[in-house]
């Protein structure tokens, strides 16, 4: 288990509160300057060699992405954009940072923002998390008071102004182009890459847009150095990461571990264990809904970190790990998914429009024992048709779980779907009805 | 994607009192010049917020003019994203996140629960016209499931009697105290922590 000072969300439970002054307490805003003084090259190398990974999702390298950013300002300025719009199903460790850590996050802000030459930084908060975002705002307030950000910040001569903006119930605004889109007050549709965002983004003008568990381990990173994060974990999977334990567990928590812990361990010793034993476990979704779940065998030696997660055909995604147990139904469980998707595409590619509906309802089918025996193979083919054929990787997101279930648990649906179409019955089947007439009436 | 559907008695005029202009005004600051398109997302909130939790169309085209932006961007935005109400909700909109994880852990019998205590139809007035409820897709707490939103605070760890109770505490004209119904501090493991021991208000 990971030692407590190498922790680096102090407050995650909220023991000591999230005003500035238990913050400077935890050793927030100890030593930024200093930090800014050592110049752009080096704060960059330092996050380069620290091997830190985005932590929204993808995993891509935080320093590389950084030092995408041209290296002088030109007739456009830079935008920095924090992606705070954490919605992804068993996800809600951003949460938890914005309620109970903002000034880590803030700190952040400031550094990332002087890496990459913004003066202006967005924070995209979920519209659903009002109160988070209200606290987050006390928090620049009061870094605005003590002179942390706004003109001349620390006095280090670096400008910065922070503005939350709120989104209002899209998922796919979490996608970073579609993220863009709504700050600029448009539908959350994701844009065409390349070119991405980090030469033409915001407005048009370069923009860098990190995760938030991602900037406010930055801080924390630069002042303990780059060696010390690497020794956590492994190489090209290093430190620690927020994980959030849901579902079918004795206590589900959010916890910050090592990467790479067994996923065994962490179920069992963080979140109490699976309910009714570790062998009543059906299957665990490793990294939020768009991750493919795996079945027991795999979970009993799988370690959490994202080459272990890619290795097992899945991936460490945000971390929400979504544990299922045998008295669910597991069938029922992915159609609740796939309603999910049907319902947070935003429509612009067919694919993904068409297809995420037809996901839905056919698995809905399956979970009914409706289905025939062929439709899982059809089903399959939906999912290959999808994949790789939309904008943006929602279509990845909404059809690799569904792959994930066919991989692992076909035999289970094919068990309760033995309708044979040979036989000369008529039985009617909806799935191509028009999907608006199953909406809901008032929705 | 949702079909969103337009309330069919809209009022005739819609315009912001002094508070909403103060905010709107303070909002548009935060953008670029010439980018105030921008904050159309936070406008078309505070006329949410302004007008009983919903927006009509006429508020729509009065943030357009406010914007300099065609109407049809405006309807765009309010029909594309899922938190802005085209038609009347209850005083207490209860959403129900009824996403895996939190089915995992019974959000259906809250729904069970809204369908007998606060009408059998999503999105339609209870009796005395204060509540109404629907279902909605990850709020972003599973570790606290099952939960639920109320206009804007979340109420965690829930179960079929507690909702229960926090419906008759509306009844009652009071209003329920948010956060975790579990007794749990915010998203720490019941009587099982391992970590930060050290730091532990005791």
């Amino acid at each position: 288990m990971l030692r407590d000072e190498d922790r680096i969300f102090q407050n995650l439970y909220n023991d000591s509160g999230a005003d500035i002054e238990s913050a400077k307490l935890r050793n927030d805003w100890n030593g930024t300057k200093e930090i800014l003084e050592k110049g752009r090259e080096w704060i960059i190398n330092e996050v380069k060699s620290s091997e830190l990974r985005g932590r929204g999702g993808a995993g891509f390298p935080t320093g590389l992405k950084w030092s995408f950013a041209p290296k002088e300002v030109g007739s456009r300025p830079h935008y920095l954009v924090i992606n705070a719009d954490e919605s992804e199903p068993g996800t809600c460790k951003d949460r938890d940072i914005l309620r109970f850590e903002p000034h880590k996050l803030i700190e952040g802000c400031l550094i990332a923002s002087y890496a990459v030459n913004a003066h202006k930084c967005y924070i995209y908060v979920r519209g659903e998390y009002f109160n988070e975002g209200q606290r987050l705002q006390t928090a620049i307030d009061e870094a605005y008071k003590n002179n942390l950000i706004g003109k001349n910040a620390l006095n280090s001569g670096w400008d910065l102004d922070i503005y939350i903006h709120y989104g209002a119930g899209a998922y796919i605004c979490g996608e970073e182009t579609a993220l863009l889109e709504s700050l600029e007050g448009k539908k959350g549709q994701p844009r065409l890459k390349p070119p991405f965002p980090a030469l033409i983004g915001l407005y048009g003008c370069p923009t860098i847009i990190n995760n938030v568990e991602t900037v406010a381990a930055v801080p924390t990173i630069l002042r303990r150095g780059a060696k010390w994060f690497s020794s956590l974990g492994r190489p090209k999977n290093t430190g620690t990461k927020i994980y959030c334990i849901s579902g079918n567990v004795n206590n589900p928590c959010n916890v910050e571990e090592e990467m790479g812990i067994p996923l065994k361990e962490l179920i069992e010793t963080h979140a109490g264990g699976v309910v009714g034993g570790w062998d009543n476990l059906k299957a665990v979704i490793p990294g939020g809904s768009s991750m493919p779940m795996l079945p027991k065998e795999i979970c009993d030696n799988m370690k959490m970190d994202f080459d272990a997660c890619v290795e097992n055909k899945t991936g460490l995604g945000t971390a929400g790990i979504v544990v299922i147990n045998n008295d669910q139904d597991i069938i029922k469980c992915m159609a609740r998914i796939a309603r999910f998707y049907k319902h947070e595409s935003c429509g612009q590619c067919t694919p993904c429009r068409e297809g995420s509906g037809w996901m839905w309802r056919m698995l809905e089918r399956m979970a009914a024992g409706e289905a025939t025996s062929e439709e899982v193979d059809m089903l399959f083919d939906v999912t290959k048709q999808i994949e790789g054929h939309t904008i943006c990787a929602f279509g990845e997101g909404s059809s690799w779980p569904v792959q994930g279930l066919i991989r692992h648990f076909k035999d289970e649906i094919l068990e309760r779907n033995k309708f044979d179409p040979v036989v000369k019955k008529q039985k009617n089947i909806p799935y191509l009805v028009d999907q608006h007439l199953l909406e809901k009436e008032n929705a | 994607m949702s079909v969103k559907k337009i309330h069919k008695e809209q009022p005739e005029t819609f315009k912001f009192n002094d508070k909403s202009m103060e905010a709107a005004n303070k909002i548009v600051s935060n953008y670029p010049d010439r980018k105030q398109q921008s904050a159309v997302m936070a406008l078309l909130y505070i006329a949410q917020r302004q007008n009983d939790n919903w927006i009509p169309l006429q508020a729509m085209k009065y943030i357009a003019k406010f914007l300099d932006m065609p109407y049809i961007k405006v309807y765009e935005v309010a029909t594309f994203y899922s938190m802005y109400n085209l038609s009347p909700v209850g005083k207490y909109f209860f959403q129900i996140c009824t996403t895996t994880p939190c089915m995992l852990r019974g959000a259906y019998d809250l729904v069970k629960v809204c369908k007998n205590k606060i009408s059998e139809k999503e999105n339609v007035l209870s009796e005395d016209g204060k509540i109404s409820w629907m279902e909605v897709e990850c709020l972003g707490a599973c570790v606290n499931a099952p939960m639920m939103q109320v206009n804007e605070d979340y109420y965690e760890d829930l179960n079929d009697k507690k909702l229960e109770e926090i419906i008759e505490t509306i009844y009652q004209n009071k209003i329920p105290k948010p956060g975790s119904y579990s007794g749990r501090i915010n998203a720490e493991p019941v009587n099982n922590r391992k970590t930060l021991l050290g730091n532990k208000n005791a």
